[in-house]
């Protein structure tokens, strides 16, 4: 258990790496099948209730790539340029919530100055 | 389980954009808690990942597919309110740019995935732990444990907005049925997935799970000991 463990950066390589090979290549294997919501609206009859989305006109509208013809390579550039939106949305925001490593020894040498006065 | 523009009607689509508004504010203060220099790109990637995993629909049989929800994994991994946000990232990416889940129901899907899947699976987890010996060997299974009943609970929260804001009149009962029942199935493919994500962060890295927590302090403190006696003796 107490082997070297795989460094901060190289787990998040993976980690990323797992994240683009899944929507960029596996997706593609992926079932086509309605999903468990649209079969029962479809089953039950709410699913004409449907509107289209406004964004049906998207360039990456239904993680298909507009320009590509080709399922795979659309498919997988969709699913790509998905991964890179959240990763920049999500690392963004998560960079401004965070709690910096400054303020917190700063913190620290703020109690240790007063326990110490 | 993604709610497209016009399965519910204008009020229940504002109530829950209302929820989604307050469930993200308190969000935005909890993450703080959750999130430092080591827990922040772990937060942003596993935001990631779950975009990625919910394009992996997996066959649930008769012409039906399922996928990942990740509230649960994200949840264990990220902590909970810091879940919440990496699952309204996903959704708000996929309802703008994959016209996946509609844009007025964008409020409906943050409930139903964001606030509801991870406040289920998140409980479930954290009521299994209490009750568990703190382990790192019981994290990946509460979180699989965590993942199969969020599922079921979301389809049970969509049935409801569907029973009070439906627009179109079918028995809630049928929708509660079949939506239950499916949803059932489909999180067990959430529990695998789950499962076998947080057993292999667990096995790599412990120290970047939020759900590991307490079980690696634990760990910690059981080595150091006998070497402290050992030391006196």
């Amino acid at each position: 258990m107490s082997s070297t463990p795989v460094s901060r950066r190289r787990f998040y390589a993976a980690f990323l790496v797992a994240a683009l090979l899944v929507a960029g290549g596996a997706s593609y294997y992926a079932s086509s099948h309605p999903d468990g919501l649209e079969f029962v609206a479809g089953e039950t009859g709410f699913l004409d209730r449907a509107d289209d989305s406004p964004t049906a006109n998207s360039p990456l509208a239904d993680y298909s790539t507009k320009g590509i013809d080709d399922a795979r390579v659309s498919g997988g550039v969709a699913g790509v340029a998905g991964c890179l939106l959240v990763l920049g949305i999500s690392f963004g925001l998560f960079r401004v919530l965070r709690r910096r490593d400054d303020d917190r020894a700063e913190a620290e040498q703020n109690t240790s100055t007063t326990s110490g006065a | 389980m993604h709610v497209p523009d016009g399965f519910l009607d204008a009020p229940t689509s504002i109530a829950t954009g209302v929820v989604a508004v307050g469930g993200l504010a308190l969000a935005l203060r909890g993450a703080r808690r959750e999130l430092d220099d080591r827990t922040a790109p772990m937060a942003g990637l596993v935001a990631t990942f779950v975009f990625a995993g919910q394009m992996m629909n997996f066959p649930v049989g008769a012409g039906t597919s399922g996928h990942l929800l990740g509230g649960a994994m994200a949840a264990v991994l990220a902590g909970p309110w810091t879940a919440v946000l990496c699952i309204s990232t996903v959704l708000l990416v996929q309802g703008l740019f994959m016209a996946d889940g509609g844009i007025t129901a964008l409020g409906t899907n943050i409930t139903l995935m964001g606030l509801v899947g991870v406040a289920a699976g998140w409980l479930v987890f954290r009521g299994l732990r209490a009750v568990l010996p703190n382990r790192l060997g019981v994290v990946a299974p509460a979180a699989a444990i965590g993942a199969l009943l969020s599922v079921p609970v979301a389809a049970t929260f969509f049935t409801l907005l569907f029973a009070i804001g439906g627009t179109a009149p079918v028995a809630a009962d049928r929708v509660l049925v079949a939506m239950v029942s499916w949803h059932a199935v489909i999180g067990i493919g959430e529990a695998v997935i789950t499962f076998l994500v947080v057993a292999s962060v667990v096995g790599v890295r412990p120290d970047l799970v939020h759900g590991a927590r307490s079980a690696l302090r634990a760990r910690t403190l059981e080595i150091r000991e006998p070497a402290r006696d050992g030391g006196t003796a």
